[in-house]
């Protein structure tokens, strides 16, 4: 009998905490049963920084909130069959978008830093100056959602969700059985 | 008191007279889906979640009456693809992060979420609206980036605690739930208000200080079951 070929994982975490990455760790000894199936490619799990094949699946963690999550959101999209958004950051933003709501001047973001790095009450920055080395990327005027980006596949809703739902969603993915989530196993927390 | 029967989703159920759509099927053990109406206030019909078909015309259940004969759509899916936009929309016009929101887990806007099978981004925008928090009350805090405006607040506080705390200010999208006061501290609100207990409040806008995590996330009400398990449940029994 010949084997199938394992499909392909990429994996990303974008403006997110790492958590959804902690809990695709939480399928715990099922990641075995997975790992037959599967073999991943870029992730910071493997440490691999660029796409060594095209994938058949590429799972973002985070929203966009600077301009490289957006390069590497994007080159998620063109190198990957299909899209899975993990977590609330990557569906509607999460906590980084918390700053939107605060940011309703005409400059907001301006703003936003100067009293993150200057004019703060607890502040304590001797160069008096926003960062602004070129190798850090530029924030975006806001957060946005994976799927304000590009088109996504599939979400996986929770914060972080758990190893039984990331596992269960995964594999019925690959089983090609998918058919959306039992209403007692959402959550948004 | 005179008794009629009607059907809803084709269950032939009993109501008497005085009774709404929404007071009929809780008592025969069916949920009609709810956030501005609650055991105990007078019915409102502001959110619009009941929104059932009544001989093919829609009507918010908590507000129309029952009448003989009448046949009701309750869970259908175009029925709870309205009532998922409406939900939605709730979750686009204030700020609602559920992870780091108090009440996540015992919040009636996320279990309707759940039960409504919200699950990916919409086509709605997210208007992220600037609002206060108001700590001023030693006992009190309110998180108004949470309000739903469903005026749950505003009946409890008028009609079961005569008082008047809350009420509404401003018209059409600005209409807002406010306090009778520059804040909540001078106002004569006290934690032991039926407004302020836990059922009253629906989302996690009315916060009681000091305890925060009593029971721990991953073990509330809706972690455990499905928003109108009480009510579906009367009818298994």
């Amino acid at each position: 009998m010949t084997e199938l070929p394992k499909a392909r994982i990429a994996t990303a975490s974008l403006a997110g905490c790492f958590g959804c990455h902690m809990a695709l760790l939480d399928i715990d000894e099922r990641l075995i049963e997975l790992m037959k199936l599967v073999e991943f490619d870029r992730s910071p799990l493997t440490d691999i920084k660029t796409f060594s094949h095209r994938c058949d699946i590429g799972i973002i963690e985070g929203g966009c909130c600077n301009e490289e999550n957006v390069h590497v959101l994007r080159d998620f999209r063109r190198n990957c069959d299909i899209l899975i958004g993990i977590g609330q950051c990557a569906i509607m933003g999460g906590l980084p978008a918390m700053r939107n709501a605060i940011m309703h001047s005409d400059e907001p973001l301006r703003e936003c830093l100067e009293e993150a790095f200057i004019t703060g009450r607890y502040i304590r920055n001797t160069t008096h100056n926003i960062p602004n080395d070129p190798a850090l990327p530029l924030l975006l005027d806001e957060v946005y959602a994976c799927s304000e980006v590009v088109e996504m596949d599939y979400h996986i809703p929770g914060c972080a969700p758990t190893g039984d739902v990331i596992y269960e969603t995964l594999s019925s993915l690959l089983a090609g059985k998918f058919r959306g989530f039992e209403k007692e196993k959402i959550r948004f927390d | 008191m005179s008794t009629f029967r009607l059907t809803i989703d084709g269950v032939e159920i009993e109501a008497s007279e005085g009774q709404t759509i929404m007071d009929a099927a809780d008592a025969a053990g069916i949920y009609i889906p709810r956030l501005c109406d609650h055991e105990g206030l007078r019915h409102q019909g502001g959110c619009r979640v009941c929104t059932v078909k009544a001989n093919g015309r829609s009507v918010s259940a908590c507000t129309q009456p029952a009448e003989p004969g009448l046949t009701v759509d309750n869970e259908t899916p175009h029925i709870n693809k309205l009532r998922r936009d409406l939900v939605e929309m709730l979750f686009h016009e204030g700020n609602h992060l559920c992870p780091i929101c108090e009440a996540s887990g015992n919040c009636e806007l996320q279990a309707m979420a759940y039960r409504l099978d919200m699950t990916a981004p919409t086509k709605f925008p997210y208007l992220e609206p600037c609002r206060p928090v108001d700590a001023s009350h030693p006992d009190i805090a309110l998180d108004t980036n949470r309000c739903i405006s469903c005026g749950r607040c505003i009946r409890a506080s008028q009609d079961v605690d005569g008082k008047g705390v809350f009420g509404y200010v401003g018209r059409g999208i600005h209409r807002q739930v406010a306090v009778n006061g520059p804040d909540l501290a001078h106002t004569d609100a006290d934690i032991s208000d039926f407004a302020i207990s836990q059922e009253v409040c629906p989302v996690g806008c009315i916060i009681r200080k000091r305890q925060g995590f009593a029971r721990p996330i991953g073990e509330r009400e809706f972690d455990r079951n499905l928003i109108g398990h009480k009510i579906n449940g009367k009818r298994d029994d």
